[in-house]
């Protein structure tokens, strides 16, 4: 998906691997394996793995998968290929995605990502030089009711403007420590795909139940009176 | 006219901590799942089919027969697997459930799976969204622990080991057959049917896959019985749901209704259209639902009224925009979508989006002749109906619908030489700063 021209993109030369990290991987790799009844269900979560531990999937990395899962490296590049998720070259320590689906553009993502490109001198799929941000346009985050949205590293950043956007990485790149607005504090690009290799990280208690979009139903219900009936008898509210 | 809102799954949605077991449980948590143990699996599998509950993923299957497809007593391992790749443009409600009550599908997955006969459930995630499942990954451990998830589900001697699987960006893999294979570490593509998946599913086994929101329902349908759920909604869509508003209205959010609440009654609860505008045009579910304009806000918003109008309930996603909003502009980047989503598997599909977009962007470009939407009419026709799955049917889906009701608009773009709107009108800060503020469109 996301295309043949991304399958045309060479995947970018990395530091080798050294022995201790292949051990890590290995030992990673067999706890992600255990908890799928068959193996090759675990390449998923290993690429996460890959780019925990290298920033995004290296050669050597997908030889790795490759070996441990018993499959060849064309069919695991196959993979790689197909997901938005999994990159080829290295990405910054913050992964800034703009919402450039239709509700968000319209409600002013478009202004947005136009205005990081300026204001970052990058264009789509591009790093700064410092190795701070790269800037992606990503499809619907399923965060539309509060568009415009704005990720970073895949934590939410609900209805920004061109001026809160800018705020943003610049704080980012000037290495504040930043909370999503409905979400954890900020980790590294790295740190985020550990958690998506399923390492729980520990936080999932950090920030609130929900922001205020999400919370509208029921406090208008709420005015309104409305009474859970049980067939016993009454529930709740 | 304003809406009965009738929050169930949101109830917790305003509690302090909802995401943990403890206030869970506070809330009737694991009620639901205690009385299903006291019945058979069939005789949970009746009270689901006896509720009405039909699948909130969009296609509105009825859950219950769903389940009873699976064969029971063949020896052969089952699964269920959790479609919680919320992707759809403009939907938004499964997100938000996981943050906040993801006990509550644990609870269903619990249920579900005792039900289906299935010892491994997997919850499929999609990957972009780091909170929610970190909050489903900790609801299943603190469920482990608890004793509600392991070798012996609270001491019924049931069996059940769950698995949270983070996707890795793909839309096509919310699609029920794409995600077993992506959950199967292939490329996310669509399989044959049959065998449907009930039949050979997860590794070639019998396996139920369902919507976050349908599972998540389960628990009250246990707690409260059947007739308390069908007693909501209409007369063949049963039940409480979640409305997700957005765009331009008032207050956009997540509107807890019984099936069948029209867009007029929910607007009329979030303060209408946004202030000084007009509806222009809405999705009753998401993109792949055709568009419908102010002449159907009385429509009961359940599955057989929205589709009588021609449209699809879908997934329950109200993307509202007003008369500011360019409808082509609006199109054409849903077909961007399509095109950068299509799997490339089947031929009408991957060539129809890639010509879609380049119609739209002539268009949108002042470059478009009156002949371009015949073309995008005919490429419409031949990937409706053609194509392998119901990805291709939904990129028709706003091309089709937008003609139909602003084939002017089209003509404008043609006639006019471009678009004829200020993208700055209608974004959210259009009243705050000069345009020159809002940096170009690109
Ligand atoms: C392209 C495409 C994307 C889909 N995405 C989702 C999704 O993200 N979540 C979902 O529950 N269903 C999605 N579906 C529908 C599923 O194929 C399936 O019908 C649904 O998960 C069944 O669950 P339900 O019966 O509980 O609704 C998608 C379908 C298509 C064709
Ligand atoms: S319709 Fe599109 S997404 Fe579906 S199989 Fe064909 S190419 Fe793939
Ligand atoms: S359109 Fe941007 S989050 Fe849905």
């Amino acid at each position: 998906m996301s295309g043949t021209s991304r399958d045309a993109q060479p995947t970018a030369p990395a530091e080798p691997m050294s022995a201790a990290l292949r051990d890590k991987l290995v030992a990673d790799a067999a706890t992600i394996m255990a908890r799928y009844p068959r193996k090759r269900s675990a390449l998923l979560p290993m690429l996460h793995l890959v780019q925990a531990e290298q920033g995004f999937v290296t050669a050597e990395g997908i030889a790795l998968c490759a070996e441990l899962l018993e499959l060849s490296t064309a069919e695991v590049s196959a993979v790689v290929t197909f997901y938005t998720m999994y990159k080829r070259r290295p990405v910054g320590r913050y992964h800034v995605g703009v919402c450039t689906n239709t509700l968000c553009a319209v409600m002013g993502g478009d202004a947005i990502f136009g205005r990081l490109c300026e204001h970052l001198g990058i264009g789509n799929d591009e790093t700064t030089d410092d190795g701070a941000i790269t800037l992606e346009r990503v499809e619907c985050n399923a965060a539309c009711d509060y568009a415009p949205v704005l990720m970073v590293n895949w934590e939410f950043f609900d209805n920004q403007t061109p001026a809160s956007a800018t705020d943003l990485v610049d704080r980012l790149r000037a290495g504040a420590q930043v909370t999503a607005t409905r979400g954890a504090r900020v980790a590294s690009f790295t740190e985020i795909e550990r958690l998506l290799a399923g390492f729980d990280d520990g936080r999932a208690d950090e920030g609130p139940s929900a922001g205020p979009a999400t919370l509208r139903g029921v406090e208008a219900a709420s005015k309104t009176g409305w009474r859970l009936e049980t067939s016993s008898g009454e529930e709740s509210r | 006219m304003t809406a009965q809102l009738s929050p169930v799954l949101t109830r917790l949605y305003g509690v302090d901590r909802s995401w943990t077991r403890e206030v869970y449980e506070a809330h009737q948590g694991y009620v639901g799942l205690r009385a299903a143990l006291r019945h058979t699996p069939e005789e949970v599998i009746q009270l689901v089919k006896d509720s009405g509950l039909r699948g909130r993923g969009g296609a509105g299957f009825p859950t219950g027969m769903k389940w009873g497809f699976i064969p029971q007593g063949d020896g052969a391992p089952h699964y269920l697997v959790v479609n919680a790749d919320e992707s759809e443009p403009g939907t938004c409600k499964d997100i938000p459930l996981m943050m906040a009550n993801p006990h509550e599908l644990v609870e269903g997955v619990i249920i579900t799976a005792y039900a289906i006969r299935a010892n491994h459930a997997f919850i499929y995630v999609r990957g972009e969204v780091a909170h929610v499942y970190r909050r489903v990954l900790s609801a299943v451990n603190e469920a482990y622990r608890a004793g509600y998830v392991g070798p012996d589900v609270l001491g019924s001697g049931f069996e059940l080991q769950i698995t949270v699987h983070a996707g890795a960006g793909a839309y096509i893999c919310g699609e029920e057959t794409a995600l077993l294979d992506s959950l199967e570490g292939r490329r996310g593509q669509p399989r044959l049917r049959p065998p449907f998946p009930a039949v050979a599913g997860l590794y070639g086994s019998p396996t139920v896959i369902n919507n976050v929101e349908s599972i998540a329902s389960v628990p009250s349908i246990m707690r409260n019985g059947p007739a308390w759920f069908s007693a909501m909604g209409t007369e063949k869509s049963k039940g409480m749901t979640i409305y997700s508003l957005s765009g331009h209205v008032t207050r956009p959010g997540q509107y807890e209704a019984p099936l069948g609440v029209t867009l007029r009654e929910l607007l009329e609860v979030a303060g209408g259209v946004r202030e000084g505008h007009e509806l222009k045009f809405w999705t009753p579910g998401g993109s792949s639902t055709p568009i419908l304009t102010a002449e159907h806000l009385d429509v009961p918003l359940d599955y057989e009224a929205v589709g009588a109008v021609g449209s699809m309930l879908g997934t329950k996603a109200l993307q509202i925009f007003d008369e500011t909003t360019c409808v082509v502009r609006a199109v054409a980047r849903w077909s961007e979508f399509y095109a950068h989503e299509s799997c490339g598997k089947c031929t009408p599909c991957r060539e129809g989006t890639y010509w879609y977009v380049q119609i739209f962007e002539r268009l949108e470009n002042g470059e478009g002749s009156e002949d371009d939407l015949d073309k995008l009419l005919d490429l419409s026709d031949n990937i409706f109906g053609r194509a392998f799955c119901a990805l291709g049917d939904g990129a028709t889906s706003p091309v089709t619908s937008s003609i139909h009701y602003f084939r002017d608009e089209f003509i404008a773009h043609v006639r006019g030489g471009g678009c004829p709107f200020d993208p700055a009108a209608s974004t959210v800060f259009a009243m705050a700063g000069s345009s020159s503020e809002l940096g170009a469109n690109p």
